[in-house]
């Protein structure tokens, strides 16, 4: 029930409709909660919380789901016991899991028409922010905010004050969201909007395409964000109404809703961006660090392991080796686009090119099993984090790119300008 | 409440979850006085062997930022601190060191050196800084998590509660 006379960002609008009062930024409320979600780094803790909760059954079996992507297949019998633990809660409250091979949970988040337009959803994973680009409230939480939500289908939420962000312009080839993403985080900063909603919008948002505006929305947390949530436009209704039985009911922002600060962005003359180690808004120009040597490459994560990224990579990759000196891994975020990149013969470039295929979920981005560095290595990767010992080992260096440059440096075996392959990109 | 502390550890500016806690215990280690053993572990070796129960770990901007592992505060309150004092806090940290009843407290930590003795005058919002003789104001914590806390976390709160989150017009 949306105020008519208070001005709502879309974040005070979601709340509000999901307080069941009128709600402004600053404000606690008490919120119902349309979906939860936990992955194995964080289930085991929500288990453990819900079970001290004195409740004996999930609020709603049907509206929360937990997946096995970060760790998977599990490496050693610590994480395998997680595994087991998960699933054994999963049959007991007959609640939906997603086992090793499925994806990352974001995708498959996104891909499973369990969300509409207007939802206030919660994940015990950080990147939980992702689904903002189909007009939806998303947020990470921890593990025991997560169990409340689990036990009482509702939490208390601080309403956020929203940053709008305007991205205006063409992308140039060879230049992409992750680009774009990494050029706003440099400027507002890792704490730059520590409790805020961000809102996306501009003309550069239409033109791009869902799997782009997610790259964008996976990394609103890399600035502190509660959420950065987009407009539903045609796409998004289309992409919602193609895989959701539920009702699409867009929330726009009103005329003269008040946002704490305006940022603008324009993108014509954008070049390719890094992110240097170890911070994700320690970020360069490629041209700055083109030539440094990169021992291995990863491409896919909730951020960047979409079918559109496997696209991109895969029309550099045609017909080209990676170089002899360079491991190139690549792991598709969901079975759904590990089947569609098959059909479209991604794989077999990727195979042809001495790629190494992991199977749909986290891969190396945490640290956790396959592909750690070694010393003094250095790591390109289309991931959202490059914190020191992020890939599993603190004496490696990871910088964070688009799938263009992960692709192009690659072929290289160092920092390389994909804008090299811009009749392929076209 | 008063508390006196002898040592204190200084930390850089957006320490993140993955230092407090690297991804490559959090998912194959549950006990929390096992994991406490690595906590910073890739910014200083054995950092939990030098701390003294009741310590105060001082920070500064943006503390505990990236992911929403709650095994980051988890961890540091099985090495026996006493509370977290920094500029600020990342948001989804805050909340789960609320929950766990590990007391965050956020104040210009400029004023403040290594090893400095402090009390905590939780009821005034402020820190004494008895090695320099100064009051230190911090942000004063809402009416909710002060309940949270008091009960020892959000478990606790909710069970006495049953289930009713209260919170002020």
């Amino acid at each position: 029930m949306a105020s008519k006379f208070i001005k709502q960002t879309i974040a005070e609008k979601i709340l509000t409709a999901h307080a069941q009062k009128s709600v402004r930024s600053g404000e606690v409320a008490i919120c119902e909660v349309d979906f939860c979600l936990g992955q194995d780094g964080t289930s085991s803790l929500i288990i453990e919380n819900f079970e001290k909760l004195g409740v004996d059954k999930v609020y709603n079996p049907s509206q929360f789901a937990m997946f096995i992507d970060h760790s998977a297949p599990s490496p050693n019998t610590g994480v395998s016991d997680i595994h087991k633990l998960m699933r054994e809660f999963a049959a007991k409250h007959s609640v939906k899991i997603s086992d090793v091979g499925c994806g990352i949970c974001h995708q498959l988040m996104l891909e499973s028409g369990s969300m509409t337009c207007g939802n206030l959803v919660v994940g015990a994973d950080s990147h939980t922010c992702t689904y903002g680009a189909l007009n939806i409230f998303s947020t990470g939480v921890g593990s025991t905010d997560l169990a409340i939500s689990l036990a009482s289908g509702k939490n208390w939420f601080r309403v956020p004050e929203t940053i709008k962000i305007v991205i205006s312009g063409r992308l140039p080839v060879g230049v992409y969201s992750k680009d774009v993403i990494l050029q706003i985080i440099k400027t507002i900063t890792s704490k730059g909007a520590n409790y805020k909603a961000l809102e996306f919008c501009g003309d550069a948002i239409g033109k791009m395409s869902l799997d782009a505006r997610f790259t964008i929305a996976n990394m609103s947390v890399e600035m502190g964000a509660k959420c950065g949530i987009f407009e539903a436009d045609k796409k998004v209704i289309d992409w919602v109404f193609r895989r959701s039985k539920r009702k699409v009911n867009p929330v726009a922002a009103d005329d003269g809703a008040s946002y704490e600060d305006v940022k603008e962005y324009r993108v014509d003359s954008m070049v390719p961006q890094i992110a240097m180690p170890h911070e994700v808004d320690n970020v360069v120009p490629l041209e700055e660090v083109a030539g440094t040597r990169i021992d291995e490459v990863f491409i896919g994560t909730c951020t960047n392991g979409r079918l559109e990224d496997l696209k991109i990579a895969a029309a550099i990759l045609k017909n080209n080796k990676v170089c002899s000196e360079t491991r190139l891994l690549i792991a598709p975020a969901s079975r759904e686009v590990f089947l569609n990149a098959i059909k479209k013969g991604y794989i077999e470039i990727f195979i042809n090119a001495g790629a190494v295929l992991l199977g749909p979920g986290c891969g190396p981005c945490v640290g956790t099993h396959n592909g750690v560095p070694a010393d003094g290595e250095n790591a390109i990767s289309t991931a959202n984090r490059n914190f020191k010992g992020r890939m599993g080992n603190p004496n490696a260096n990871i910088f964070l790119a688009s799938p263009a440059t992960c692709a192009a440096s690659a072929i290289a075996g160092k920092i390389s300008d994909p804008r090299a392959f811009s009749r392929r990109l076209k | 409440m008063r508390h006196l502390s002898h040592r204190l550890r200084r930390l850089q500016n957006n320490v993140n979850t993955d230092y407090i806690i690297s991804g490559r215990y959090k998912f194959r280690i549950r006990d929390a006085r096992e994991l406490a053993k690595h906590v910073f572990e890739d910014l200083e070796k054995d950092f939990y062997k030098k701390v003294r129960k009741g310590d105060f770990l001082i920070s500064g901007e943006n503390f505990g930022c990236g992911s929403s592992r709650e095994q980051a505060p988890q961890a540091l309150k099985a090495t026996g601190l006493r509370a977290v004092v920094a500029k600020s806090f990342a948001r989804i940290f805050y909340r789960n060191a609320l929950n766990l009843g590990l007391l965050l407290l956020e104040c210009n930590t400029n004023y403040i050196d290594d090893h400095d003795e402090l009390e905590l005058d939780l009821d005034r919002s402020k820190i004494k800084n008895l090695s320099k003789g100064i009051n230190i104001a911090c942000k004063p914590i809402s009416a909710l998590a002060k309940k949270i806390l008091a009960d020892g976390g959000m478990v606790e709160y909710f069970k006495k509660h049953k289930g009713r989150i209260e919170i002020e017009a």
